[in-house]
């Protein structure tokens, strides 16, 4: 009797449904994530307390509070945020890029205006931080936090650090780090040179390009989040970085020194956005809210050590944060302090492709070339003895026909 | 025969998924990043990364060499050992692979750097730490430790299935040990050093991370580029026209590879 | 001579399972760095246990592999049947675009398969077209070569004429295939599976460029990890890994040995007996 079904067909056939389902079953599980219940949030590396150390687990608290789920990812830079979003990737629905990010996303129109009604602890935040240069009319973001950046350095091996020039010295060689983003290495280059930080001059970026490009034999590595670890362990002995990000790190390496340059240093503002594609608009408004509460705010800079644009939140600090030079400089030190605006198209562009030949730029050219004259010479006689080959073994299979 | 139309979904999934995006980024790479017009400027820009070209193909080069040196030893000792070690010994070669090559990269710049494992042993005999990180040495090293199983397989399946009566006759005619391997056992496995060079060469000339962790700034290989180029500056355009290059480069090395040996469809054995 | 390769074998696979020591025993140490061993903890398995971001996406990784491998197999599987049986210029061309993803580096696979996403993307006017779909698609695409290199040469192997003797004694053409072919070829299936399952689970560099916010997997998000001051629990997650993983191989090793000493037990008339029953 013939049996249509056999044993090993019926088998396959259920491997092949366990897939099918087994495939629908995780992207509906995997869309599910992102329903009402979950938001997606962007944010910096090592931008939120998250419960280390004994302080407070900010998205915890938050899914307390609210019952809303929080998908936190992160990303090093403005420039990668914005790629990300430019390359349509993914939807995002809080995302805390910097001052001259905002100004440039919110001139592409990929900012969703925010629904204040659902933001009530805006009325918290310090008047100098609303109507800025990069959102006058208070549209489209809530500040986050602001900071300064300076130079970090080791004091077992570094000694009388003034100024941006330190980063160029040559004692340092091999243990100095730098910054892994255009805006913020044109700026110390911009400073050194007495350059505006937001020239859009060609030659002027130019030189910075160059003086960046003089720098390179020195740098160890160019860094955002590794600076950390290289810093912690004494890898490197020297870089420019957040203050915020120093005062996380002296309390690992008690020997680590945090200056403002002489020259003048980058002030910052970052502030929290929705793009425009989100779809859990007021859930990401709800968590906004919950960040710029006093209490929270206090609480998760008290860890981050960044500087809050709420006062109120200082009640909820630890005095001694509060009263830090470093996190709330004087303002004699503020003075010194610039702001990023956002640059052009096409000064962005340019200020991209000096970018990468800064980064690729080869200081041992002519032994790359010696060796590329290597490979295509042996790849030449590899060929030649291919082809030699062929003919003899061609003549001898000829002769073995007759 | 019906049989033939089996292959009908594949076919299918192939050209929409291998050729046509092949095609998008033959579009890309001619394209213009402002305007989108057509234009050969990123192919002409390419002349700006010659010197990261050649030195991907160098360290890559010299990587696969490595790997031939130190793992047909190896491949030969293991199709010489007795079928069931064979299997664990084939096991252990490849266990490695199947886990993430980034913690183990990490686990070597641990080892290597100034403040290192390695350098923390030195340092407490009294020896200055060495630089054995951040230059070329430590990518190759790099390259090396991940692709040497990629080397080590596709030899032992070619060595293993050598015919070892040839072997034999030969010794039996009155060739030396060194002789025999000479004329028999390394031509015959000359297909599995073809697809070991080719396995390590090919994600050797294309990889990012392990310059990233282990090479200097100034050690900057194709890959990071086109990474940047759709991950931090957005210029698909300029990845594109790299990514032309680079698959170019790899097609030329391979067919010089594969005029080498024979069977067309065993490329890839393992 | 002989003891001399031996030796250099042995330092090899020494020198191939150092990052999985040293990153076993900083999976023990209670700092955070590698290189530095501060005291001997069990707390970071402790934290990975109770992590709740590290285990799912554990999770996600596996159901993608499964799912990306099983696709795979089952396509791929039907492709080397059909490409058995081509021939002339059909076959050359099959065979070339099965080469084009193995020989194409992995990076160009990624990027291009980002671009053709992005198109679709913004053809279809969503901005968030990265998700578990487009992982699945771009691991069955690059799973799909090593399934049809590992069955075609069983295909070859076996004997054509076992699936004509079959339809003689009264199989339909499709029980011909899945009594007799199978069996034959069924090796050269697992392995394919195996394999694809094996890179999936581990791929790192096309996974990140065609994934989204959605669903992320556990080599990506290592990666983003690596780029911050990473922490001990991850050490320990790749210890239980790289134990799972050796153990699950050891296991597969056993039944090998055992596959092969039972498989020298069946004789050849047990063939004949075999179609018999396949064409009742």
């Amino acid at each position: 009797m013939k049996r249509l079904l056999s044993y090993r067909l019926r088998r396959a056939a259920a491997l092949f449904m366990f897939a099918l389902i087994l495939a629908a079953a995780a992207s509906c599980a995997a869309s599910k994530d992102t329903s009402s219940a979950t938001i997606n949030v962007y944010n910096w590396g090592q931008y939120i307390s998250d419960g280390s150390d004994g302080y407070i687990d900010v998205n915890a608290a938050f899914t307390e509070a609210t019952g809303i789920n929080v998908n936190y990812m992160t990303y090093e830079s403005n420039e990668t945020l914005y790629t990300k979003l430019k390359t349509g990737g993914s939807s995002y629905d809080v995302i805390i890029p910097s001052d001259y990010m905002i100004a440039r996303l919110i001139g592409e129109g990929m900012l969703a205006e925010l629904n204040f009604d659902n933001i009530p602890n805006y009325q918290y935040v310090d008047e100098q931080y609303k109507n800025t240069a990069f959102d006058p009319e208070n549209r489209y973001s809530v500040p986050y936090t602001w900071g300064s950046v300076g130079i970090i350095y080791n004091t077992k091996y570094v000694k009388d650090v003034t100024g941006w020039e330190a980063l160029w010295n040559e004692d340092y060689a091999g243990k100095i780090l730098m910054f892994d983003n255009p805006r913020d290495a044109f700026g110390i280059a911009e400073f050194m040179l007495g350059l505006d930080i937001n020239t859009e001059d060609p030659a002027s970026l130019k030189a910075a390009a160059d003086l960046l490009v003089a720098q390179k034999p020195l740098v160890q590595s160019y860094v955002m989040d590794q600076i950390f670890a290289k810093m912690q362990r004494e890898e490197a002995w020297i870089a420019p970085y957040y203050a915020g990000d120093y005062l996380l790190m002296v309390q690992e390496n008690e020997a680590l020194a945090f200056c403002f340059p002489e020259e003048g240093f980058n002030l910052f503002i970052d502030a929290m956005c929705i793009p425009a594609n989100s779809e859990n608009k007021e859930a990401a408004e709800a968590y906004i809210n919950f960040l710029c509460s006093p209490e929270i705010s206090g609480q998760n800079l008290d860890y981050l050590g960044y500087s809050t644009p709420v006062s109120a939140a200082k009640e909820y600090m630890s005095e001694e944060l509060t009263q830090n030079e470093v996190a709330y400089p004087s303002e004699e030190t503020l003075e010194r302090g610039k702001i990023f605006l956002t640059l052009s198209t096409e000064s962005t562009q340019l200020m991209d492709s000096l970018w990468l030949e800064v980064k690729t730029t080869d200081s041992s050219g002519s032994y790359l070339l010696w060796g590329g004259i290597v490979i295509v010479v042996i790849a030449a006689a590899l060929v030649l003895i291919m082809i030699m080959r062929r003919k003899k073994l061609a003549k001898r299979r000829a002769g073995y026909k007759k | 025969m019906k049989n033939r139309w089996l292959s009908g979904p594949y076919i299918v999934w192939m050209a929409l998924f291998t050729v046509i995006p092949l095609i998008i980024i033959l579009f890309f790479a001619f394209t213009d990043s402002i305007n989108g017009g057509f234009t050969l400027k990123n192919i002409t820009s390419i002349e700006a990364y010659l010197p990261i070209l050649l030195r991907s193909v160098w360290l890559a080069a010299l990587s696969a060499l490595i790997c031939l040196i130190i793992g047909y030893p190896v491949s030969w000792t293991i199709a010489q050992a007795k079928p069931g070690r064979q299997r664990f010994l084939y096991m252990l070669v490849m266990l490695p692979m199947s886990i993430s090559f980034l913690l183990r990269t990490l686990a070597w710049v641990a080892l290597l750097e100034d403040t290192g494992i390695i350098n923390n042993i030195l340092g407490s005999l009294g020896i200055d730490p060495l630089p054995l990180i951040r230059n070329n040495g430590a990518v190759i090293l790099g390259m090396v430790y991940n692709y040497l199983p990629y080397m080590i397989l596709p030899l032992y399946t070619v060595i293993m299935k050598i015919d070892y009566r040839l072997v034999e006759a030969a010794q039996d005619l009155g060739c030396s040990s060194g002789k025999v391997f000479l004329k028999v056992t390394l031509p015959l496995s000359v297909p599995g050093i073809v697809s070991g060079i080719t396995m390590v060469f090919v994600p050797a000339v294309s990889t990012f991370y392990i310059s990233q962790k282990l090479g200097s700034t100034g050690t900057v290989l194709i890959g990071d580029v086109i990474e940047s180029q759709f991950k931090t500056a957005y210029n698909p355009n300029l990845g594109a026209a790299l990514s032309l290059v680079l698959m170019v480069i790899v097609l030329i090395c391979v067919s010089i590879m594969n005029r080498f040996t024979t069977d067309d469809e065993s490329v890839a054995t393992l | 001579m002989r003891a001399f390769t031996r030796a250099f074998t042995v330092l090899i696979l020494i020198f191939l399972y150092i990052p999985m020591i040293i990153l076993g025993i900083a999976s023990l140490s209670s700092g955070t760095d590698v290189a530095v061993f501060k005291e001997f903890t069990l707390n970071n398995y402790g934290e990975l246990f109770r992590d709740a971001v590290l285990l799912p996406l554990l999770l996600n990784s596996v159901i993608l592999a499964v799912s990306s491998s099983l696709l795979a197999t089952v396509i791929g599987t039907a492709a080397a049947v059909g490409i058995h049986r081509m021939s002339g210029r059909l076959r050359s061309i099959t065979m070339t675009l099965t080469n084009i993803p193995l020989t194409n580096p992995e990076i160009v696979t990624g990027v291009s398969l980002a671009l053709l996403f992005a198109f679709v993307g913004r053809a279809m006017k969503t901005n968030n077209v990265m998700g578990f779909l487009t992982l699945l698609i771009a691991h069955i695409t690059f799973n799909l070569p090593y399934v049809i290199l590992s069955v075609l040469p069983k295909l070859r192997q076996m004997d054509i004429h076992l699936s004509e003797a079959a339809m003689d004694l009264g199989c339909t053409p499709i029980q011909a295939f899945f009594k007799v072919v199978m069996p034959e070829i069924m090796p050269g299936i697992i392995s394919g599976a195996l394999m694809s399952f094996t890179m999936s689970l581990d791929d790192f560099v096309i996974s990140y460029f065609v994934y989204g916010a959605k669903y992320i997997t556990l080599p990506v998000e290592i990666y983003n990890y690596t780029k911050r001051p990473l922490q001990p629990k991850i050490y320990a997650l790749f210890t239980l890994l790289f134990i799972v993983i050796l153990l699950v191989m050891i296991l597969m090793n056993i039944l090998q040995a055992r596959d092969i000493k039972n498989r020298r037990r069946i004789r050849p008339p047990d063939i004949i007996s075999k179609l018999r029953r396949a064409g009742s």
